[in-house]
């Protein structure tokens, strides 16, 4: 069978084992535990880790090697993963690192991913932490699992460990190689009982060390992605596709104003329609339920409903917000990780500086706007609640979902399944709720599906910023101040699928005992400065709950916007002090002496040099003569770090200066996320990190009135299109460690650092081709074109 | 309702429908077709793209009642078991990233190979251009396409 699931087979083998024993029952005992279901793929192979009588979906033990991986008897192994893939390969990559200690072949394992019953709680995606933490102890599971598997061996020949070898699943004596036995042989179809160590899940380990690097053969190859044939060919299934026997169709009705009360609902609008089941109404969450999917659209759209405007304006109009960000009181400061950060004495070194900079930037909120709309099948069969969904973090959304239906939960389990992107949308996935409680509601499996306009006005946003800056240089150009001073739009940010968050919470009425009250880092490049303040206080709009305004995470959370303000302000430093960008950005990380565990300010001077290296840098600076062409040419740089890993991107644009338009030819990345897994899997996730930040640079935007949201679809929310690419893209993957070969050289995160410094890129580069410096995104072409006329270009 | 008898992948399907209800929700719903997905239902972004005698179409907007002639979707796209050229390309080139949105690039990139034989890049930018990637894949797409282009030549040159 291919990379897609059958759920239909999981569900009928489901029934085979429903009841039957518990998974306590099953580690007790000693017999066989797998069962002949290799079939049925993947999932269904994770059916071993089946329910328990007295609590049905307890959660797998994450000090148990059982939990984790299995062999069959035919020696293939399954790897129980408690993360999800967002398309950046990740599941392929665990598995080659997860092969590589076991020592398999990798055609010979599979990966189940993100099923709270099946699959031990990882806590989902985030972070771009996947790689980096995650399924380093898979490494750490598979290497305990292999040395188990040899001890059997060694006490199956009668010789010590160190007399044998194994190569792809094949144990054999080093001075008999004729004398083999195999994985599945020692261990196929039963447990192994092996007990774990490890504070908490992170830390989970064996006895067993993992390999050298030199010693990993699956690591570093660009082994294709296990998932793409079945989406290629059209048979791979995702969470949109389940389809249960009785399933019906729901679709909501959601606040045409923001805050907006709900006084009346006519349901003899819609209750003579056809197929028409039911309507569901709590507070000012309105749905309504069909047979069919196209009468559930029908009926939403003709329900008579009426609303009674908030008193108050929910927010101030997108094109105010800027202003009401900087004029009203923000909130205290709440400390913590978000606590200012001073070194120095930034005013006293500002007050006597030789050259003062001041600048002002603005990035609005920015959508999710997932190419497929929320959608999750929730099913209330046997008193369970099983719920199918692209959630990113489906152990919170199990444990969100009881306590909003009231059931315990471990009568609630969640079946991560693959949707459209996540990028943070589904860190807290309202589909998933609204099928919940439309199916405990009317006792049958309900799928919930958001129409195109619901979704690009109701996601959750990425915080809209305004940042102001100052910089102080000495009479040698030398950067002496930085004074960075954020407001931030996340007050009552969403979090991740607790309870009382979620969008049909909020409608209901209820609320969480005190909103998230907001905050933010500042830039955290490695750049020495003496003198440095760093705050961000958030910003209270006056509808706090039910706004389509909520904030959660969006790709790189906050990188991309603090990103572009500090990185654009280096180069405006740069140009103050008359100095090449990037030189003036490796004078700032090498005035620094010291370096921290992981090498970051050697490994962020790797990265700007490879960058400049791989572009053809000519040293000089910014901005370039202006040209006389219609088209203006420039170039910029941008560096970041994330997760761990460093990056500098160069981006080449040209801007029509009739129309203002800015189009990105060339992009060079030069990245450092250490041990690199899978090369053509990092470049494709780059590249992806690179175009989704050209969109949001020069596209993307969250318009609204004083009432709603604006900006609703594809022409009003407009995306990156195929004419808007890069013909170019440079990716280079740099080893910046002082000591590239070592042995124990890790991965790091991969899945978002990239993305961070898009936006000051392009914006720098617009200033070398223009002399035009933009400070607020995205560079829509009517505001790049009023900043060329301001300026005479 | 009302019973219509539609073609799709080379097979006869009579549906009882209302004839008003867009082709999509028949494709996936009744004929549970996993290729063709929602994405706006406004015909913006091209995810539930369907070939109607070839030709690349929007079906979440087009009603099932005005379908014409043989629909094929992704399912379809494969002959004699064999993936298209073009599939065979996303596969070779690692196209996708989530792959929700490669129904509608791999149908529109098949129809357009179709009367295009070798198309060049800004062809190729414009001919794909209606249909969205929100995991920004255009560049491997458009790789792609002209790998399956090259490809389908030279199946061409051993006929």
């Amino acid at each position: 069978m291919s990379g897609g699931r059958d759920v239909n087979a999981i569900d009928r083998a489901l029934g085979r084992w429903e009841g039957t024993a518990s998974r306590r029952d099953f580690l007790k005992s000693s017999g066989l535990f797998v069962f002949g279901l290799s079939a049925l793929g993947a999932a269904a192979e994770g059916l071993a880790a089946q329910p328990a009588a007295d609590g049905p979906y307890p959660d797998p033990d994450f000090l148990q090697l059982d939990s984790w991986l299995v062999v069959h008897e035919d020696g293939s192994a399954t790897f129980y993963v408690g993360k999800t893939d967002g398309g950046q390969g990740t599941g392929t990559a665990t598995r080659q690192m997860m092969c590589d200690e076991l020592d398999i072949a990798f055609d010979r394992a599979t990966v189940v991913m993100g099923r709270t019953d099946l699959t031990v709680d990882q806590g989902g995606s985030g972070g771009s932490d996947a790689i980096e933490r995650d399924a380093m102890v898979g490494r750490h599971i598979a290497a305990e699992a292999r040395r188990v598997l040899l001890e059997m061996a060694s006490e199956r020949f009668g010789v010590p460990v160190e007399e044998l070898r194994v190569s792809e699943g094949v144990i054999s004596l080093l001075s008999d190689p004729s004398r083999t036995v195999t994985y599945g042989e020692l261990i196929g179809g039963r447990r192994f009982d092996v007990a774990l160590t490890g504070a908490n899940i992170n830390q989970t380990a064996g006895v067993a060390s993992i390999k050298p690097v030199q010693d990993l053969k699956l690591v570093g190859q660009s082994i294709p992605r296990y998932d793409i044939p079945a989406k290629v060919d059209g048979s791979f299934e995702w969470a949109v596709d389940v389809n249960l026997p009785g399933m019906v169709h729901a679709r909501n009705v959601r606040p045409p104003f923001a805050g907006a009360t709900l006084t009346g609902v006519d349901e003899s609008s819609v209750s003579g329609m056809p197929g028409f089941l039911r309507l569901v109404r709590e507070g000012n969450y309105v749905a309504v339920v069909c047979e069919r999917e196209e009468q559930a659209i029908e009926a939403a759209e003709g329900l008579a409903v009426t609303w009674e405007k908030p008193a108050t304006a929910p927010f101030p109009a997108s094109y105010d917000l800027f202003d009401y960000l900087r004029s009203a009181e923000p909130e205290p400061n709440q400390g913590g990780r978000w606590a200012a950060e001073v070194e120095g004495d930034p005013d006293a070194a500002l007050a006597s500086a030789a050259t003062v900079v001041e600048a002002a930037y603005d990035v609005p909120f920015q959508g999710h706007t997932a190419i497929g709309p929320a959608h999750a099948l929730a099913d209330p069969s046997d008193g369970q609640m099983t719920i199918y969904t692209n959630d990113m973090k489906p152990y919170s959304h199990r444990t969100g979902i009881a306590e909003f239906l009231g059931m315990p939960p471990e009568r609630v389990r969640v079946i991560w399944m693959e949707g459209p992107q996540l990028y943070g949308r589904t860190a807290a996935d309202d589909a998933g709720f609204e099928a919940a409680y439309l199916a405990k509601e009317l006792g049958r499996p309900v799928r919930v599906q958001w129409m195109r306009h619901e979704e690009t006005a109701w996601d959750t946003k990425g915080p809209a910023f305004a940042i102001d800056l100052r910089g102080g240089l000495d009479a040698d150009g030398n950067l002496v101040a930085l004074d960075y001073q954020g407001r931030i739009a996340n007050y009552a940010h969403v979090g991740y699928n607790q309870a009382r968050t979620v969008l049909i919470a909020q409608l209901m009425g209820l609320r969480p005992e005190r909103p998230a009250p907001g905050g933010a880092g500042g830039p955290d490049a490695m750049y020495h400065v003496p003198n440095r303040r760093e705050e961000t206080r958030a910003v209270r709009l006056p509808l706090v709950f039910e706004t389509p305004l909520r904030t959660g995470n969006l790709r790189d959370p906050n990188g991309p916007q603090i990103t572009f303000a500090a990185e654009s302000f280096v180069d405006e430093l740069a140009a103050a002090a008359d100095a090449d960008p990037v030189e003036f950005r490796l004078r700032l990380l090498r005035r620094a002496t010291d370096d921290d565990e992981i090498f970051r300010r050697a490994r962020s001077i790797a990265v700007v040099e490879a960058a400049a290296k791989a572009y053809g840098w000519d040293a000089r600076p910014s901005p370039a003569r202006v040209g006389s062409g219609r088209l203006l040419t420039g170039r910029g740089i941008a560096y970041a770090y994330r997760a761990r890993t460093t990056v500098a991107v160069i981006a080449e644009v040209e801007v029509d200066r009739e129309t203002g338009e800015v189009r990105v030819p060339r992009m060079v990345c030069a990245h450092d996320c250490g041990l690199v897994i899978n090369p053509d899997g990092l470049e494709n996730t780059i590249q992806g990190n690179l175009l989704h930040g050209i969109s949001r640079t020069l596209y993307e935007e969250v318009r609204f009135d004083t009432e709603k949201v604006t900006s609703i679809d594809w022409r009003s929310h407009p995306t990156l299109t195929h004419r808007d690419a890069p013909e170019r893209i440079d990716v280079v993957v740099v080893n910046g460690d002082p000591n590239p070969d070592r042995p124990d050289l890790r991965p790091y995160g991969a899945g978002e650092p990239s993305h961070k410094p898009v936006p000051a890129a392009i914006a720098n580069a617009v200033h070398d081709a223009t002399g035009v410096r933009m400070r607020r995104l995205p560079l829509r072409p009517e505001r790049v074109l009023a900043e060329l006329q301001a300026a005479g270009i | 309702m009302r019973e219509t008898t539609l073609t799709v992948n080379g097979k006869t399907h009579t549906v009882d429908v209302d004839p008003a209800t867009p082709l999509l929700y028949v494709l996936r719903n009744d004929l549970g077709l996993r290729g063709p997905r929602f994405g706006c239902g406004l015909a913006q972004c091209g995810t539930c793209t369907v070939l109607m005698d070839g030709r690349p179409i929007r079906s979440c907007i087009l009603p099932v009642s005005r379908t014409r002639g043989e629909i094929t979707t992704l399912e379809g796209l494969p002959e004699d078991g064999k993936l298209h050229p073009v599939q065979q390309a996303w596969i070779d080139e690692q196209v996708p990233q989530c792959g929700f949105c490669q129904n509608g690039q791999i149908l529109t990139a098949a129809a357009m190979l179709d009367t295009n034989s070798n198309p060049s890049d800004e062809e190729i930018r414009r001919g794909m251009s209606p249909i969205l990637c929100r995991c920004m894949t255009y560049f491997r797409i458009q790789s792609a396409v002209k790998r399956a282009a090259a490809a389908m030549a030279e199946t061409e040159v051993d006929r």
